[in-house]
């Protein structure tokens, strides 16, 4: 048994937010209440914390199978429980492709034994993710999927998005799209602005984003499944988004923490500023900081992406995009959104609980987030105060390849409990004062 | 008259490195600039060698390949006294698959005293610079700077026109993709300088604006040439990966700079071009030839440019030393 006590209850799915102790008993929440008495109980202390559901991750590549270079469902869900996510969902972009039932099934077997978090793998839409026949969908959604996507890459056309999207709508499946205009964006490394023209570094103009959001949208429109826009960063393609919600469609958002932390006049010749989709313009940046607060934008995901310094340590134009979140997701969730009275606690809880939760549909696969007797214990519990500095060199990942390296930070993950069982603890702080 | 002393030049911070226009001050500039000025006198010497840099080594690391820009610099070296150890693109262990940094540690390992970097990739100078002690010169990357080209054009510029303050200078061609225009807008903007940038409307994005004070973006030539003080044209690579390449007819048609076009201009205004030229496309070999072109003598000034660089970088001397191109005249 372990017994939080003194931590104060945010549960969006409830409305709850309250004081109280929570009793887990095997792999399940047994009681919610003040006092609770458990004399035989592993106590955590979480007085001046946030307990929480489960933190979900939407987006994240582990690079297992195939990439192990830079990281492992071992080391990668470590990050993830530090960085308090009881559950991620991975990216097929591994080598092979997870476009297989075999290959699903593989990385399911993986994390039964090795992983810390729960892993909820993504299929790939087409087969290689090559934009060309589609993938073994239903065979996939059997080993376990919880949604398809072409990640990396968009889906190609608009032709095999509404094959993709009338299938998965009739199995019940999210298609989430990297949106990309790829013959707009082709050669480029940031975003196209004064700042990659001062820099010298070839830009993705922001429109290469929302044409293919726009196109996703009328698929939408047309087939009537459920799309979701992955990693979403300009104010044209919230845009879409938001006009698309007020018709009714089920089309969904989300965005990283980097994309509303950082902005294209913070890059400088450093590849821990190279992602895709790039840091966005200022303006842009305001766009997603509303979108949050309006409740338009339905998930924070980290879009979490290792890379070894081999691909790093390189010229900017010939670097590999992406960088690691895992760790420092709700720290800048906290700075950026939170202690700057944005949002609420209580719509930071939901934008990394039923948020993402929602996405992938609310019931199935114990995807469900809330915090109630006979609920699965997945808990995260964060403090919003807590002072400390993140060290890329402590990562729990393989990887080091964040811009946020150094970063003093006020609040942080304190605890995080996955199907009853304590799978990460924020070491005590250095007695040094 | 609020007169700024730039011979006293204890207060003036020599960089460490030469990575770009953009990190100098005006009086910075100035000072390479004049220190240029005897390297120049030294040129016309008939016995081009000095000991200045003697028993010093400096490192050409030509990533792209170059001619014009490795030879200046290899030939500044040897006039300073200086051994020089050659990298380029064509012969190197890049094709081998040989990342940057590695190639980069192999040549620290010979211990040059600098580095002079020629790249593809915007960046690599100030990359390197991060990783070794030694100074390092951009010799031009990617398309972010070119310094060196820069300030042999304002050496030209100051020579012919006695002043860099508030000309109208005009830069005709490519000037998204173009290295050179960056520098030299950076350069000529921190000396008051009205620029002109011309060129098809897709090689003059609206951000341009932002790289400086007082820069307009005309679409005629007939309009950007006149009343202008300086006239610089930019060589037009016709093929660049993943862009639709545009009409070379429609390029001569609109943007060539003719005799008749430069008589828009002021009547002593100048022409230069960073060279290589290709006669008959950006410019009619009238122009190139002509009495305003300062072609030949950007060559040259670039020789001087370069040995008051690598004498001020790599010797180490303080900034008030004695020139050597003085001494060796003396």
């Amino acid at each position: 048994m372990i017994l939080i006590t003194g931590g104060r209850v945010l549960d969006p799915a409830s409305g709850t937010d309250a004081i109280s102790d929570v009793l887990i008993d095997g792999g399940h929440i047994a009681r919610i209440a003040a006092g609770i008495s458990a004399p035989d109980a592993e106590i955590i202390n979480a007085a001046g914390s946030i307990v929480a559901p489960g933190f979900i991750d939407l987006h994240c590549h582990l690079r297992e199978p195939g990439q192990e270079i830079s990281e492992t469902i071992e080391t990668g869900t470590r990050a993830a429980v530090a960085g308090g996510f009881t559950a991620v969902c991975c990216m097929p972009n591994t080598q092979p492709v997870n476009d297989n039932a075999a290959v699903t099934r593989s990385i399911v077997d993986r994390a039964a034994t090795a992983a810390h978090a729960r892993v909820w793998p993504i299929g790939a839409a087409s087969v290689g993710s090559k934009g060309e026949a589609l993938a073994e969908i239903a065979g996939m959604q059997d080993a376990g999927i919880v949604a398809v996507s072409d990640d990396g890459r968009p889906i190609a056309t608009a032709k095999l998005m509404r094959q993709v999207m009338e299938y998965c709508g009739s199995l019940g499946l999210p298609v989430i799209d990297h949106c990309e205009d790829t013959s707009l964006a082709a050669g480029g490394v940031m975003r196209e602005g004064p700042r990659s023209i001062r820099l010298g570094l070839k830009g993705i103009p922001a429109a290469s984003e929302s044409i293919c959001v726009g196109r996703d949208v009328e698929v939408a429109a047309l087939t009537g499944a459920r799309l979701h826009i992955a990693h979403l960063s300009t104010r044209a393609s919230l845009d879409y988004v938001r006009a698309a919600k007020a018709k009714g469609l089920a089309v969904t958002c989300e965005v990283t923490p980097h994309h509303f932390t950082l902005i294209d006049e913070d890059i400088v010749y450093d590849t821990a500023y190279k992602m895709n989709p790039p840091l966005a313009s200022g303006d842009d940046r305001d766009a997603l900081l509303d979108g949050l607060a309006d409740g338009t934008v339905d998930a924070i995901a980290t879009d979490h992406a290792p890379h070894h310094p081999a691909s790093k340590d390189v010229e900017f134009d010939r670097a590999a995009f992406g960088i690691t979140g895992f760790e420092t997701a709700i720290a800048l969730a906290l700075s950026e959104l939170v202690h700057t009275k944005r949002i609420s606690l209580m719509r930071l809880v939901e934008l990394f609980t039923t948020g993402p939760a929602n996405v992938l549909g609310i019931g199935k696969n114990g995807i469900e987030r809330k915090l109630s007797p006979n609920a699965p214990a997945d808990i995260t519990i964060f403090s919003p105060d807590h002072k400390w500095t993140f060290r890329a060199s402590d990562s729990a990942s393989r990887s080091r390849n964040t811009p946020f390296d150094n970063r003093e930070f006020r609040g942080a993950p304190m605890a995080t409990i996955v199907a009853g069982r304590i799978v990460y603890r924020r070491p005590a702080a250095a007695a040094t004062v | 008259m609020n007169e700024v002393q730039l011979s006293t030049t204890p207060v003036l911070q020599r960089p460490r490195h030469l990575l770009g226009i953009e990190p100098l001050t005006a009086e910075q500039i100035t000072f390479i600039l004049d220190q240029a000025k005897p390297f120049q006198e030294f040129q016309r010497h008939p016995l081009k060698k000095l000991a200045t840099l003697r028993g010093k080594t400096v490192a050409l690391a030509f990533f792209e390949p170059s001619t014009r820009t490795r030879i200046s610099f290899a030939t500044a070296a040897a006039r300073l006294g200086a051994d020089t150890m050659n990298l380029q693109a064509e012969s190197s262990s890049l094709k081998k698959g040989e990342s940057l940094i590695d190639t980069v540690w192999t040549l620290e390992a010979m211990r040059p005293d600098g580095i002079v970097i020629r790249h593809a990739a915007s960046g690599v100078p100030e990359f390197i610079a991060r990783r070794l002690e030694i100074p390092v010169l951009n010799a031009g990357d990617g398309t972010h700077e070119h310094p060196t080209q820069a300030l042999l054009d304002a050496l030209t510029i100051r020579d012919r026109k006695g002043r860099l303050e508030g000309l109208n200078v005009t830069i005709l061609g490519d000037i998204l993709h173009s290295r050179v225009a960056r520098s030299n807008i950076h350069l000529l903007s921190r000396f008051g300088a009205r620029l002109t940038l011309c060129g098809p409307a897709m090689w003059i994005p609206k951000e341009l604006g932002c790289l400086a004070p007082n820069i307009r973006r005309v679409s005629r030539i007939e309009e950007a040439v006149e009343d202008a003080d300086v006239v610089m044209v930019l060589r037009v690579q016709s093929e660049r990966i993943n862009e639709p390449p545009i009409s070379m007819d429609d390029y001569i048609l609109r943007y060539q700079l003719t005799p008749e076009r430069l008589r828009l201009a002021r009547p002593d205004a100048i022409v230069l071009h960073p060279g290589p030229i290709i006669r008959g496309l950006e410019i009619d070999p009238a122009v190139a030839d002509g009495p305003q072109s300062c072609i030949l003598e950007q060559v040259t000034n670039g020789l001087a440019v370069r040995m008051a660089l690598l004498f001020h970088l790599v010797s180490g001397a303080p900034p008030d030393a004695p020139h050597p191109a003085k001494e060796a005249s003396a």
